[in-house]
């Protein structure tokens, strides 16, 4: 055995023990923090929005949301300053075959609408603006799989992205005319479409900026020029 | 409800092996995905269903195509040859 598989080998067993050791601290399906209850409790009055995982990412942690999204949004530019611009010019690419350019075409609608649901159903069901945001960009990026040369128009996707995020940031300076920044407004029954005040508007731009900038990634790694 | 919790568990180990085992790289990825399917379920049984969404959409869709796409890009150069 070579000195770097047993230095690997060492490794795995000192993280191995470490986690072990936190494992063990833990008891299985009892949480160590004890902020769960109160949250349960309190949040349909609240903030008013049905699924309390919402209510949590969006108004009681709205600021780790935000911060989340200025790290996606650093982490897209530094991608994509490290991809350089996306100029078509290089090797031409030949399309997929049959297969995939029929399921691209097929999928492209249901992902759009399976997308959107979750976006917009983020305050009722599980999901949100991450996850429908993350469908929505597979559902733009399988027909560029499929045809290649087409790309992506990044003028669209830099527009979407920049409102978005800007309805993002302004709904969260509005709440300082409520209880404070990132304060939400409620409003509305409990488990209805229109709910949760501005909790739907907030995960609506939240899944457009993260759809735009990971299709506009995407797009961006698939016409990259050979280096 | 525990044997699904012990299947799902077991599903992931073996994609998770698979993985390391596989010559084929697209047949690996594609055993990659399958850990996070089976994650994604293991999500849904601990009652986590926000995270078991995005863990399928990230881990199997995107990171999934993003892979595919590497190794397509890659060509000859990506082949595996130990």
């Amino acid at each position: 055995m070579r000195g770097r598989d047993l230095a690997a080998l060492l490794f795995l067993a000192g993280l191995g023990a470490l986690l072990a050791s936190v494992m063990a601290e833990l008891g299985f399906g009892n949480p160590p923090l004890r902020a769960g209850g109160p949250i349960l409790e309190q949040s349909p009055s609240q903030v008013g929005a049905a699924n309390i995982v919402t209510s949590v990412v969006l108004a009681y942690r709205g600021m780790d949301t935000l911060v989340e999204l200025t790290i996606l949004f650093t982490a897209a530019t530094a991608a994509g300053m490290v991809l350089g611009q996306g100029t078509r010019a290089g090797r031409s690419q030949s399309p997929a075959g049959f297969i995939l350019s029929t399921a691209a075409d097929a999928l492209f609608p249901f992902l759009l609408v399976l997308g959107a649901y979750i976006i917009l159903h983020g305050h009722l069901t599980p999901g949100g603006g991450f996850q429908g945001g993350t469908i929505l960009a597979v559902a733009f990026f399988l027909p560029l799989l499929a045809q290649p040369n087409a790309g992506i128009d990044e003028r669209i996707t830099t527009w979407v992205e920049g409102s978005a995020g800007a309805a993002f940031l302004l709904i969260a300076l509005a709440g300082l005319a409520g209880d404070g920044f990132m304060a939400p407004f409620p409003g509305g029954e409990l488990g209805e479409l229109l709910s949760a005040g501005s909790l739907p508007v907030l995960y609506l731009a939240l899944g457009l900026k993260v759809g735009a900038e990971l299709a506009g990634l995407m797009g961006r790694l698939l016409t990259e020029d050979e280096a | 409800m525990i044997w699904l919790l012990g299947l799902s568990l077991v599903v992931m180990l073996a994609a998770a092996f698979a993985v390391l085992l596989l010559r084929d790289l697209l047949a690996a990825i594609a055993a990659a995905s399958v850990v996070s399917l089976a994650l994604s379920v293991l999500f849904v049984i601990l009652r986590a269903p926000d995270v078991a969404l995005a863990e399928a959409a990230v881990g199997t869709g995107l990171s999934g195509v993003l892979l595919a796409y590497t190794v397509h890009r890659l060509g000859a150069a990506g082949r595996y040859d130990p």
